[in-house]
C-alpha cells in the first residue's frame, strides 16, 4: 500500500480549501489597481503612463504611475508612514525585550528547580487561554488607574503628564509575546543533548563559557525563531494596541480599521499587497531558517 | 547576594525567571484583578469609576432590568443574554465548520510526499500570518452587493438565463460567520496536521493486513490518533471567536452585536467601565468553562504550542 496514496474526495476537498483560503487575497490584490477611486466596483485597470494624473468622475484615467496609480499614492501618505514606522519601533523593541527574558525564563523552567517554577509556567498559558479583548481591558484600567493617579499625585501638567502611546503599547505587547517566546524556546530545550555540555565542563570549560560557547550556538536557532514568531505577532496585533495606543502611536493594523470604517480607497488595496508580500517574504525567511535547524548538526 | 547566586541552583533559575514573572503578574494578572474590582462599581456621569461593592452590573447583564414599560419595578430584559447566547453559539458553529474544512486540508498535506509537504504548509501559512484586519476587509469586498460574488453569481445566472438580483450578504449573521471561519481557518489546520503527521504509516498497513478498508483505517486509526490535534485547535479557534469584535463590526455592521462589541463600546463609546468590566468577566468565565469541560474530556494537546 503506497502511504501517499489519497482519495480523489480528499484531493478536491483540499483544493476547494486552497480556493477557499486565497480567493479573498487574490482579489484583494486584483483591486489594488482599480481605475475607480470608490473601489466599490472593478472598474479595470488603470491603462496608460503619462505626466500627470487624469481623472474621469471617479475614474484614474491616466497617471505617473500607470496601473500603479494606488502603490503612488501611497507612497505620498505620510500617515501610513507614521503608522508603519510606529509598528516596526513597537515590534523592535518588543521583539528584543520579550526574546531576552523569554529565553531566560526558558532556561530557567527547563533546567531548574525554584519555588515559584510552578507560577511561572502557569502564568504563560494566560494570553491563550482568555480572549485577547479581556486582557486588551484590563491592561488599560490598569494604565489608566496608575496614570490618573499619578499625575494627580504629582501635579503633572501638559507634556510631563502621563498617557497612552508607545511606550504602553510596546509593553503590552511584551506581555503576550514572551510567553510564545518562551514556549518555543522551552519546546527546543526539552530536544536538548546533554552530553555536549558535559563535555566542555570536562574539558575545563566553566558554566558561563559553557552557556556562552556550546547551549547558546545550539540554542540559537530555536530563540531566532521564537524572535521572528514574537515579531510577527507583534506587527499582527490589533485588539491589545487597539486598548492601550494614544495619539501619535497608531500602528498599521489600527490605522486600516480606521480607514474602513470611513471612505475606502484602493489605496488600501495597495497597502494590503505591500504588507501581504512583507508577510509572503518573512515567512519563506522563517520556513528556511527552520529547514536549516530540521537538518542534522553535524 | 552574588555569592548565593553563584552557589544555588535554586537562586539562580529565580533570576533567571523572574523579569517574565514579574512582568506577566503586573501586565497579565494584576489588570484581571482590577477587572475585577471595578466589575463591583459604580459608574459616574463622565466615564470613571466609584469603588464600592455592588452586583448591578451583573444583575444587568444578566437581565434585570428597572426601565419597564407599564411601570413594573422590574422586569426581564432579554438584550444582554441574547448577545452572550449569540456570541456562546457563533463560536460553536465557527468551531464546527472550521474542523469540517481543515480536517481534509490538514489530512492531505500529512499524507503528501514529505517533499511536497513544506510547500503545501507554506500555503496555509501565508493566509495565517497575513493581517487580521486585511482579511475582514477582503472578505467585505467580496460580500457586498457589488462585490465579486454576486458578480460571479450573476454571471452563472445569465448563462443559464435565470433573472438574478444581487444578494444582500454583507451586515448578516452569515457574513459574519463565514468571515470567523476564514479568520481562524489556519489555526485548526496546524495542529490537525501536526498529530496526523506523527501517525506512524506502519500502523495503516497493520489496518489494512487485519482486513480494514479505508473507511474502517480512517475511523479506526486516524481519527482517534489524530484527537488531540483536534482538541487543541478547538482552543486556538473557540477562545478568540469568542473575543473578537473585529469581524462583527466590519461584516455585520449594526445587525450583529456580540459580547466582543459589547465590551468594546463600554469602554470607548458608553463609557462605562463597570459594566465593560463585568461583561469581560463572564466572556472570560464562560470561555473557561467551555475550555475546561472540553480538556478535561479530551486532554489538553501538546500541539497547542506547535500553531
Amino acid at each position: 500500500m503506497n502511504p501517499f496514496r489519497r482519495s480523489p474526495f480528499v484531493i478536491i476537498a483540499a483544493v476547494l480549501v486552497y480556493i477557499f483560503l486565497y480567493a479573498p487575497i487574490v482579489g484583494l490584490i486584483l483591486y489594488s489597481f482599480n481605475a475607480s477611486r470608490t473601489n466599490v466596483t472593478f472598474e479595470g485597470f488603470i491603462p496608460a503612463f503619462s505626466e500627470r494624473v487624469v481623472m474621469d468622475g471617479s475614474l484614474v484615467k491616466s497617471s505617473p504611475c500607470g496601473p500603479f496609480h494606488w502603490y503612488c499614492d501611497l507612497a505620498k501618505n505620510n500617515d501610513v508612514a507614521e503608522a508603519a514606522g510606529n509598528t516596526l519601533k513597537i515590534a523592535f523593541v518588543a521583539t528584543i525585550i520579550s526574546t531576552v527574558i523569554g529565553t531566560m525564563s526558558a532556561l530557567a523552567l527547563q533546567r531548574y528547580n525554584f519555588k515559584m517554577k510552578p507560577f511561572s509556567q502557569l502564568s504563560l498559558y494566560i494570553p491563550i487561554v482568555i480572549p485577547e479583548i479581556v486582557m486588551g481591558i484590563g491592561i488599560l484600567t490598569l494604565f489608566s488607574q496608575v496614570f490618573g493617579w499619578a499625575n494627580n499625585a504629582f501635579n503633572l501638567v501638559g507634556d510631563a503628564r502621563l498617557s497612552l502611546g508607545i511606550a504602553t503599547v510596546t509593553v503590552s505587547h511584551i506581555a503576550f509575546m514572551v510567553p510564545f517566546v518562551t514556549l518555543v524556546v522551552q519546546a527546543r530545550l526539552q530536544g536538548f543533548d546533554k552530553s555536549y555540555e558535559e563535555a566542555a565542563m570536562d574539558l575545563g570549560a566553566n558554566e558561563w563559557t559553557t552557556f556562552r560557547r556550546v547551549t547558546f550556538p545550539m540554542i540559537l536557532p530555536g530563540v531566532m525563531s521564537g524572535a521572528l514568531l514574537a515579531f510577527t505577532l507583534s506587527l499582527d496585533d490589533f485588539v491589545i494596541t487597539f486598548f492601550t495606543n494614544g495619539p501619535g502611536s497608531t500602528t498599521l493594523p489600527i490605522y486600516v480599521y480606521g480607514l474602513l470604517r470611513r471612505i475606502i480607497t484602493p489605496q488600501v488595496n495597495a497597502l494590503s499587497t505591500v504588507w501581504i508580500l512583507v508577510v509572503f517574504l518573512a515567512v519563506m525567511a522563517l520556513q528556511i531558517l527552520q529547514n536549516r535547524e530540521q537538518k542534522p548538526q553535524h | 547576594m552574588l555569592q548565593r547566586l553563584r552557589e544555588s541552583k535554586s537562586a539562580q533559575g529565580t533570576f533567571l525567571a523572574l523579569p517574565t514573572t514579574i512582568w506577566l503578574f503586573v501586565l497579565l494578572i494584576i489588570p484581571l484583578i482590577l477587572t475585577l474590582i471595578v466589575s463591583f462599581g459604580k459608574r459616574t456621569p463622565d466615564g470613571g469609576v466609584i469603588y464600592t461593592f455592588t452586583i448591578d452590573n451583573y444583575t444587568r447583564l444578566f437581565g434585570y432590568s428597572t426601565d419597564c414599560p407599564d411601570g413594573q419595578a422590574s422586569c426581564f430584559d432579554p438584550l444582554y443574554v441574547n448577545i452572550l447566547g449569540r456570541s456562546l453559539s457563533l463560536a460553536f458553529n465557527t468551531t464546527f465548520f472550521v474542523i469540517g474544512l481543515a480536517y481534509p486540508l490538514a489530512y492531505f498535506i500529512a499524507r503528501a510526499h514529505p517533499k511536497q509537504r513544506n510547500f503545501y504548509l507554506f500555503m496555509v501559512l501565508i493566509p495565517l500570518w497575513t493581517n487580521f484586519v486585511i482579511r475582514v476587509y477582503a472578505w467585505m469586498m467580496l460580500l457586498r452587493k457589488e462585490g465579486a460574488i454576486n458578480i460571479i453569481l450573476g454571471w452563472v445566472m445569465n448563462l443559464f438565463n435565470i433573472p438574478f438580483t444581487p444578494l444582500e450578504m454583507l451586515y448578516t449573521p452569515g457574513a459574519v460567520l463565514v468571515g470567523m471561519v476564514y479568520e481562524f481557518l489556519p489555526f485548526m489546520i496546524l495542529p490537525i496536521y501536526t498529530s496526523l503527521e506523527k501517525i506512524e504509516p506502519s500502523l495503516y498497513e497493520a489496518a489494512a493486513d487485519l482486513g480494514a478498508n479505508a473507511v474502517k483505517t480512517f475511523l479506526r486509526v486516524t481519527l482517534p490518533l489524530s484527537m488531540p490535534g483536534v482538541v487543541a485547535g478547538t482552543i486556538l479557534v473557540f477562545i478568540p471567536v469568542m473575543g473578537t469584535f473585529i469581524v462583527s463590526d466590519i461584516l455585520g455592521g449594526r445587525q450583529v452585536i456580540l459580547v466582543g462589541n459589547l465590551i468594546q463600546r463600554q469602554f470607548l463609546d458608553a463609557r462605562d467601565p463597570t459594566f465593560g468590566s463585568a461583561a469581560s468577566l463572564i466572556l472570560m468565565v464562560m470561555t473557561l468553562i467551555v475550555t475546561y469541560f472540553y480538556t478535561r474530556k479530551f486532554g489538553f494537546g501538546e500541539e497547542i504550542v506547535v500553531a
